[in-house]
């Protein structure tokens, strides 16, 4: 378990929890980042810029103290 | 009437979907939320007459942002016979919750699944038939870019029953409420390969994204955009300027020869002068936003956001802001409307505010025209790139200091949407939405202003207008910081326009070209000539610019804050610049 902050770049992690204020919460579940979803960090903006994260087909960016809020775990590397 | 209205999340080609059917130009942006007010149009479906309404894009019934309210409102409030759901065929893992939230209300539905074509090229399959009986309503796959199954869904839509309905949204449930049925359904109906290919878009972000590069490019990006607007721009520009002059000698002077010298001189310097010098924009305004279409709808401006967002959090704004602002230097007008993609009010506000500030090409060429009669060669590029660095420190440090009265409460989470290759039909579209709105504020608002600066230079006499007295009564206060009477008048043309700054110049001074150089260079020293040019980038840039700044925030108080802070600061600046410079000086 970690904040999704911290996860490794292009490393696959499932949500846990969104400890985020309500209503970027509601935002974020209607973009697909909820609990149970699969997530990956592809890249980290620059001079403390937002995270560019995948979930499903959708891409979006989410400011850093904000995924200091959510709660990731990481899943085991498929093989092959 | 027969009311059918459009729903659907942002980013999923609504607004493309709306000008396919109605055939009208419902602005397009491959970005989050651009519909501002509600767009609606009539079609004859059939045998009936019916208004389809384009809503703006909304995430969840149950939301609680400003667009979210406005949707909600519509629709608990009208009557309807049937409602479109547009969902993105690639993203319904998300997006087939709204669908089920609208039939849990009851809504008479169709359910479209737009960018069918992005989802068979990304190997999605997707079982409409059974889909559409899990959800009661006929499901749909199209591609309102390509025009794909527009046939078929008409021809659902001239089958909707036609009684009317009334959502009752006094039993709305969550969107959370809906997830696990979401699931269920996406995870029966629709299948996915188990590995996504590398997308284009991801090898075209490792480069535009990439943190050494992608501000370089971006700004190369814009230089180019700039660059091409005027070199094809230009010459229509001037084209456009020389058949208005004909028609004025042929045509116009001749035939108003035996009217009144008042009505003669208003009608044709005033009047026709100033339109026509506005009217020569059309063309730039065009190519400007074509050219601004192509970038916007291919996704590029939200990875510029991305890139930005960083150092502009810091100062209050947000990635977009900054895209803004770099608009800015190519003409404020579109600027300020391009702010519409901020949705929160005040964060918006706050955008528009740092916009003014930004030197817009019409502000250079003034700079390019002192620069290079007051300096030589080896110093005049500084002196540009100066300007430059003054704009964008006065531009974000306004953002700065009044950060805490504009604090946005949008919840900040964009989407990056996949590049997409922009549409010659889209393009053109926006081309000519944009110059028909411009044109239609330059009919009113600038009209107004370019008849009160003829007469205060025209009246009571010409060599001693009413100009020329409110030179006499800025002396005091344009002294100061080193612009002295002559050029203040050109400063009083330039709330108008910058574009008719040196033309005023070359009016006041009778003098032209090289003429003009030599007389301002003998007039003026290098810090007098720096300090006038500080003012012009700062104080108002121009009626247009103020008169979108009052359109754009419907406020008054909020277009007069704007222009008295831009005057005070430019004066506040000038004067300790001039000032201090001049005291410096005196010490060696």
């Amino acid at each position: 378990m970690c904040p999704l902050f911290e996860l490794s770049l292009q490393t696959p992690a499932r949500v846990l929890k969104l400890h985020t204020p309500a209503d970027l919460t509601q935002r974020l579940c209607a973009l697909g980042l909820r609990p149970g979803r699969e997530v990956t960090v592809l890249r980290r903006g620059w001079l403390g810029g937002p995270l560019q994260l995948r979930i499903g087909s959708t891409e979006l960016m989410l400011r850093r103290e904000h995924a200091r809020a959510i709660v990731v775990e990481t899943l085991p590397v498929q093989e092959g | 009437m027969h009311r059918i209205a459009l729903v659907g999340m942002p980013n999923t080609g609504k607004s493309t979907l709306f000008n396919r059917i109605t055939g009208g130009n419902a602005r397009v942006a491959n970005w989050p939320g651009l519909t501002v007010e509600l767009a609606s149009h009539r079609i004859l479906l059939g045998a009936r007459m019916v208004q389809m309404v384009d809503l703006p894009g909304i995430y969840d019934l149950s939301g609680g942002a400003e667009d979210e309210q406005i949707a909600q409102s519509f629709l608990a409030s009208t009557p309807l016979t049937g409602v479109i759901v547009l969902l993105n065929a690639t993203q319904l893992d998300r997006q087939l919750g709204l669908a089920l939230q609208l039939k849990a209300l009851g809504a008479p539905m169709i359910v479209a699944l737009n960018m069918a074509d992005e989802a068979r090229s990304a190997g999605i399959t997707i079982d409409t038939a059974a889909l559409g009986q899990q959800l009661g309503c006929p499901v749909l796959l199209i591609s309102a870019k390509r025009g794909d199954g527009m046939a078929e869904l008409k021809q659902a839509l001239g089958q909707l029953p036609g009684q009317e309905v009334q959502l009752d949204f006094s039993h709305l449930a969550p969107a959370a409420t809906f997830h696990d049925e979401e699931a269920r359904l996406h995870h029966t109906h629709v299948s996915r390969p188990p590995t996504m290919p590398a997308s284009i878009t991801t090898r075209i972000d490792r480069w535009i994204l990439h943190p050494a590069l992608g501000l370089p490019l971006f700004v190369l990006t814009m230089f180019l955009l700039f660059q091409l607007t005027f070199a094809i721009g230009t010459p229509l520009q001037d084209a456009l300027g020389s058949g208005l002059d004909w028609i004025k000698s042929t045509w116009l002077e001749p035939s108003l020869a035996g009217a009144p010298e008042i009505v003669r001189g208003a009608l044709l310097d005033g009047l026709y002068d100033g339109v026509g010098t506005v009217l020569t924009f059309a063309p730039l305004i065009f190519l400007f936003f074509s050219l601004m279409a192509v970038i916007e709808d291919s996704g590029y401006f939200a990875r510029a956001a991305f890139m930005m967002d960083g150092l502009m959090a810091r100062l209050g704004l947000d990635g977009r802001g900054f895209v803004m602002l770099m608009m800015g230097f190519g003409c404020n007008v579109p600027a300020l409307m391009g702010t519409r993609v901020i949705r929160d009010p005040k964060a918006r506000r706050l955008t528009m505010l740092t916009i003014p500030f930004a030197l817009c090409s019409a502000r250079l060429q003034i700079f390019l025209f002192l620069c290079s009669a007051l300096f030589t060669p080896a110093q005049a590029p500084w002196v540009l790139l100066g300007l430059y660095l003054a704009s964008i420190v006065i531009a974000l440090g306004t953002a700065w200091l009044l950060r805490r009265r504009f604090t946005s409460s949008e919840p900040f989470a964009l989407e990056l949407p996949p590049f997409r290759l922009p549409l010659f039909r889209q393009i053109r579209l926006r081309g000519w939405g944009e110059t028909r709105s411009f044109l239609r504020m330059a009919s009113t608002m600038i009209v107004t202003g370019v008849l009160l600066v003829w007469f205060l230079t025209h009246y009571p006499n010409e060599h001693h207008s009413y100009a020329a007295m409110v030179a006499q009564v800025l002396e005091p206060v344009l002294t100061p910081i080193g612009i002295h009477s002559e050029m203040s008048i050109a400063l009083i043309f330039g709330f108008v326009a910058k574009e008719v700054v040196l033309g005023a110049l070359s009016v006041i001074t009778g003098m032209q070209g090289n003429a003009l150089s030599a007389h301002l260079a003998s007039s003026m020293d290098p810090v007098s000539a720096i300090s006038f040019m500080l003012f012009t980038l700062i104080y108002v840039p121009c009626v247009a610019t103020m008169a979108t700044m009052h359109k754009e925030s419907k406020s008054v108080w909020f277009t007069a804050g704007s222009v008295v802070w831009s005057l005070g600061l430019a004066w506040v600046l000038c004067f300790v610049f001039y000032q201090g410079t001049r005291l410096v000086s005196g010490w060696f």
